[in-house]
């Protein structure tokens, strides 16, 4: 096995689904503390590539690393069950549509895989939580069932409980689509503050402006193959693809 | 007419009871069932929808004769009591498995993704996550079931369980009163369950409350 020195590394990355190939050999490293965005129309692989970084979607071919030690190993099922739980314990997710439980509180959101997976006492995880909440400006709401919150409330209650596992890396999964635009900026502000505390980030969005502003790297993807990567600055100004001048020139006219 | 009502009284604690017996094996076997059904052995998934097709496509008075009745043919030797509980109880197992399969398929599947994603096993999202959540769907149509079922007891009364069905009948060859006691009997039923849907009712909004 060779050397792995970046943080986050998808080699040759590929998934079918029969006929249909929707990944075609993705490659990309991210280093620690990085924030990668990937933009690209729908369809393009864009979730399912994120979704494969902790295997959600597993890949049919490729490796994932992180950190040193490869996500997708070859396992037996059961000894593949127990590494992929370390894995992800590691690797933080927040969706589209928050997925909080329902039947459960918001600290209960929180402090379940704390006190579950890592042994922590009730006392433990109910300090983890409100450290957590009150990091996305939740601490307030602590006591309320999910049914009660906004959109954007529910995203940042999500966003504490993937925090509460103290990840090494967040994967967000068009975090801000599902929102009434105006709770927008609430989700925003709490990833740019994941971003100042150097969290490594790889997050599909739609949000032109704010992968600008945030990220160190944007991936356009188109039809299952990285089409062009670079700085915002590049991606944004003047890519070198048509095929991402042409992407960005239709989202532009369909946000006015 | 009064001389009968102890005996009715004592065929309705029968009917009660194996009302009760057979809610229990029924509801064992349908979490059994499901899980069959939800398993990720194909063998096991054929296994439960062999069970449900078999039990639900054939009538429930037939599969007591073949136990009762054909039972011993093959070494099965149960008194008439045991084989109602027994055919009874496997057989709305069937009907529950599809409730509690229906109750958990439904269940977004962000929920178990949400789990699985913070490293939960397959096993705790199912019990923290997913189960709670889908309790709160199957109540009301496993009261359903469970209301067939109590109906479903009177069938008993063909391999001559003394329960209620079979207690009008007998008491109509003595007091030749058919009216009058198949209408006593139709009334312990409906007492019976109406409180047992009284109790289905208040359990649904004990979960439903958070």
């Amino acid at each position: 096995m060779t050397e792995q020195t970046d943080f986050v590394q998808i080699r040759h990355a590929q998934k079918s689904f029969g006929e249909l190939e929707v990944l075609k050999d993705i490659s990309l490293s991210v280093d620690r503390g990085q924030i990668v965005a990937i933009i690209g129309p729908s369809g393009s692989g864009k979730s399912t590539l994120l979704r494969a970084i902790n295997d959600l979607d597993a890949l049919t071919g490729g490796e994932i690393w992180l950190d040193g030690t490869r996500v997708n190993k070859d396992l037996p099922h059961r000894q593949y069950e127990k590494h992929i739980n370390e894995m992800r314990q590691q690797i933080g997710m927040v969706f589209q549509h928050f997925n909080l439980f329902p039947h459960l509180t918001v600290r209960e959101n929180v402090t379940m895989a704390p006190m579950l997976l890592k042994g922590l006492s009730k006392d433990e995880a109910n300090a983890l939580a409100e450290e957590q909440l009150d990091h996305v400006g939740m601490l307030e709401r602590i006591d309320y069932y999910p049914s009660q919150l906004s959109g954007g409330q529910k995203q940042r209650v999500a966003i504490a409980r993937a925090l509460a596992m103290k990840p090494k890396l967040m994967l967000f999964d068009e975090a801000t689509s599902a929102l009434d635009p105006e709770l927008v900026d609430e989700v925003n502000q709490v990833m740019k503050t994941l971003a100042e505390e150097h969290m490594t980030m790889i997050i599909v969005t739609h949000e032109m402006d704010f992968a600008a502003a945030v990220c160190d790297r944007v991936l356009f993807m188109d039809k299952g193959v990285v089409v062009e990567e670079g700085p915002p600055e590049v991606i944004f100004k003047k890519p070198t693809q048509e095929r991402t001048r042409e992407f960005l020139r239709k989202h532009i006219e369909g946000a006015k | 007419m009064q001389k009968v009502y102890p005996f009715f009284l004592e065929a309705a604690w029968v009917t009660i009871l194996l009302s009760v017996l057979t809610a229990i094996l029924g509801l064992t076997c349908g979490a059994l069932g499901a899980a069959a059904r939800l398993s990720r052995f194909w063998v096991l998934r054929f296994i439960g929808a062999a069970y449900v097709s078999l039990f639900r496509g054939t009538p429930a008075l037939i599969q007591l004769f073949i136990l009762y009745f054909g039972g011993p043919q093959i070494g099965i030797q149960l008194d008439a009591f045991e084989a109602g509980v027994i055919g009874l109880g496997v057989n709305a197992g069937a009907y529950m498995t599809e409730t509690i399969r229906g109750a958990i398929i439904s269940i977004d599947k962000g929920q178990r993704e949400a789990a699985r994603t913070l490293g939960l096993s397959q096993w705790q999202a199912m019990y923290k996550v997913i189960l709670p959540q889908s309790m709160r769907l199957m109540i009301r149509p496993l009261g359903v079931n469970i209301n067939a079922l109590i109906k479903a007891t009177a069938l008993v009364a063909a391999i001559s369980v003394v329960e209620l069905t079979y207690t009008a009948q007998r008491y109509i060859g003595s007091t030749y009163k058919p009216f009058e006691m198949f209408l006593l009997a139709g009334v312990l039923y409906m007492v019976i369950i109406y409180v047992v849907g009284k109790g289905i009712a208040w359990l649904d909004r004990k979960v439903q409350i958070t």
